[in-house]
């Protein structure tokens, strides 16, 4: 990249990519906008011209929409707690030479790989079924009342199906990070006279706190959206409906595009204001 | 206090045996040198005595404790690692201190030997910085400084000059002979470079293939090598082994002379070669001979310039009481 001519060649060879995805971002939040300043009833007299910040208003003041945002926070804030120690845990146990280190490696994967859709009827209908799902088979072998999971502890249960879809991934970044991590770093703190809780807590954790915040960030921004689990357990009801959820309903259930719009302002806004944050914690830990 | 004593010390991988039975004295104050080849051992036997291996036979005792089953932690040894192996994250500050953090010790005692230990390695100026931000020198200072503040029984060096260039190598070879003498605590120190090992020790332990060659001040092991091994490895340039008839004719099998002790002549001589390369370092000349009949290559070193060109004939008279006789086992003959 060093002569003009390379350097106007690659512009021009990056240019169909540059704007493609331009493209793919603006045209939907364009629309977005526009409609988020509309009266659009599909079903109810079509688009039916502008209303200024009517929708904005209306999305915020309805008593949806407080529930909503606290749900999205609970189900973030639980599913990383979960699988962020969880995951650390993991890495650890994984990164021990053991037999067989290659399958049991691919085997906690795996469920990376699940359709979001899928592994969500599996946990409905397979384990959290109350009748006849493992989980109650296992209830009543202890003697125990068998729970109806999604509509008993229906936050729980999703948190449940996302940090186990969400696992792997963190487990996966986080070994990758304790892979790195320099042997004779741990043996200079074992002569230090630190014990093993010492060296996790001041040697390995430290290490691990870039790739920590690496995948909180990512994985918040996915689970800003989470939108299949919520769709295919418990469809919104029994206090799941996070904010993504309902602007879904707000669209397609109550078949209102502006209001549904004005909301999708609103999670562009927060998941920006999220991305900031991180991006500055990110930014203080990168050297 | 640090006095070490190996007994009967042996380690094995798996079936591989790496050390086999051995024995070693170390005593207080000592500064001794583990030198050999790679692969050699010398590592493996420092993590031995700092119990970051399990022996796999035989007694460890310092200061007369058995030390064989005490963790790594409580040998009260202090360890300087080829990588430093500072910890990235804390200011050098804390890195000096985690020992003493660990030990639950007085903050009052904490600082006030950091301070002494900063002072000691010109680290006070650096002390709120990572290691990250610092020159190989001064990492290399504060993982000294980490194991100074523990005041151990015995310091253990694990190649700790090998990531350094050449200037700052004999620059910290310097200070740390000069912290053995002012703490006159045992030093271990594991080492393939000889200059090294020739420059620093009180005691040099030579090491093949788990074995100890020949253990003896620096000096004794240049005067007396105990067998080939020894005399080709101290020394430098390497010690000339001449085998065959020459060697017959002095009643050895293998007849050993250092290239400082060959004297050259353009006229008469005892050998005759042709001068290969030479290398001009101004105090000193190497020439390269070859075609001698004796071996491939003798190596003579001549003080200041002398003047001989490639391919010329030279002349080479060995300082007979210079010699050094080998039988066919490799040991010197008496």
């Amino acid at each position: 990249m060093a002569t003009k001519a390379s350097r106007s060649a690659a512009r021009v060879m990056m240019a169909p990519a540059v704007v493609l995805l331009l493209g793919w971002m603006l045209v939907p939040l364009i629309m977005t906008l526009w409609f988020s300043f509309r009266t659009y009833l599909p079903l109810r007299g079509g688009d039916q011209g502008w209303t200024g910040f009517d929708n904005y208003v209306r999305f915020v003041t309805s008593s949806s929409f407080w529930p909503a945002i606290s749900t999205t926070l609970i189900l973030l804030i639980g599913v990383l707690a979960i699988t962020i120690i969880l995951g650390v845990l993991l890495a650890i146990l994984l990164d021990q030479p053991m037999w067989g280190q290659g399958v049991v490696r691919i085997l906690v994967i795996a469920p990376f790989f699940v359709m979001p859709t899928v592994s969500a009827l599996v946990w409905k209908n397979i384990f959290m079924d109350p009748t006849n799902g493992l989980l109650a088979h296992l209830w009543r072998f202890f003697g125990a009342e068998s729970v109806s999971w999604l509509s008993d502890v229906p936050m729980l249960s999703l948190i449940m199906i996302v940090s186990w879809q969400w696992l792997p991934f963190a487990t996966l970044i986080l070994l990758t990070a304790i892979q790195s991590l320099d042997g004779e770093q741990m043996e200079a703190a074992e002569m230090d006279g630190a014990s093993v809780l010492s060296r996790f807590f001041y040697i390995a954790l430290p290490h691990l706190s870039r790739a920590i915040t690496i995948v909180i960030l990512i994985q918040t921004i996915f689970l800003l959206a989470i939108f299949a689990e919520i769709f295919v357990t418990t469809g919104g009801a029994f206090g799941t409906r996070t904010l993504s959820y309902l602007i879904f309903q707000r669209v397609l259930e109550s078949q209102n595009v502006g209001l549904g719009s004005a909301g999708g302002v609103y999670a562009i806004i927060l998941a920006n204001i999220v991305a900031i944050f991180l991006m500055r914690i990110v930014g203080k830990n990168l050297d | 206090m640090g006095q070490i004593t190996l007994q009967n010390v042996t380690k094995s991988f798996g079936d591989v045996e790496v050390i086999p039975p051995l024995d070693l004295d170390i005593q207080d104050g000592e500064f001794t040198v583990f030198v050999g080849p790679s692969g050699c051992g010398k590592s493996t036997l420092l993590r031995l005595i700092a119990g970051l291996e399990d022996i796999t036979s035989g007694h460890i005792s310092i200061d007369g404790n058995d030390a064989t089953d005490i963790p790594p932690a409580k040998r009260g040894l202090a360890m300087v690692f080829q990588s430093y192996a500072l910890y990235p994250h804390m200011s050098v500050r804390k890195n000096i201190a985690f020992p003493m953090r660990m030990a639950k010790m007085d903050q009052a005692e904490q600082d006030r030997r950091i301070e002494q230990a900063a002072a000691a390695l010109n680290l006070t100026d650096y002390l709120d910085r990572r290691p990250g931000q610092l020159s190989g020198g001064q990492r290399q200072r504060v993982a000294i400084g980490r194991a100074i503040v523990r005041e151990p029984a015995a310091f253990l060096f694990d190649e700790p000059l090998s990531n350094l260039d050449a200037a700052l190598r004999v620059g910290m070879r310097l200070e740390i002979s000069e912290l053995h003498k002012r703490l006159a605590t045992t030093m271990i120190y594991v080492t393939h470079d000889q200059v090294e090992a020739m420059t620093m020790a009180d005691k040099i332990v030579v090491l093949r293939a788990g074995h100890i060659e020949q253990v003896g001040s620096p000096l004794e092991l240049y005067r007396n090598p105990r067998n080939t091994f020894v005399a080709g490895f101290i020394g430098s340039p390497k010690m000339n082994l001449i085998e065959g008839e020459e060697a017959g004719r002095n009643g050895a099998h293998t007849l050993g002379i250092r290239p400082e002790h060959i004297d050259v002549s353009a006229t008469d001589g005892h050998w005759q070669g042709k001068v290969g390369v030479a290398e001009h370092l101004g105090s000193d000349t190497f020439f390269h001979i070859h075609e001698t009949g004796l071996a491939e290559t003798i190596t003579v070193r001549a003080p200041g310039e002398v003047n001989f060109r490639h391919g010329d004939t030279i002349y080479m008279t060995p300082r007979s009481e210079q010699l050094h006789r080998f039988g066919a086992d490799g040991l010197r003959m008496a």
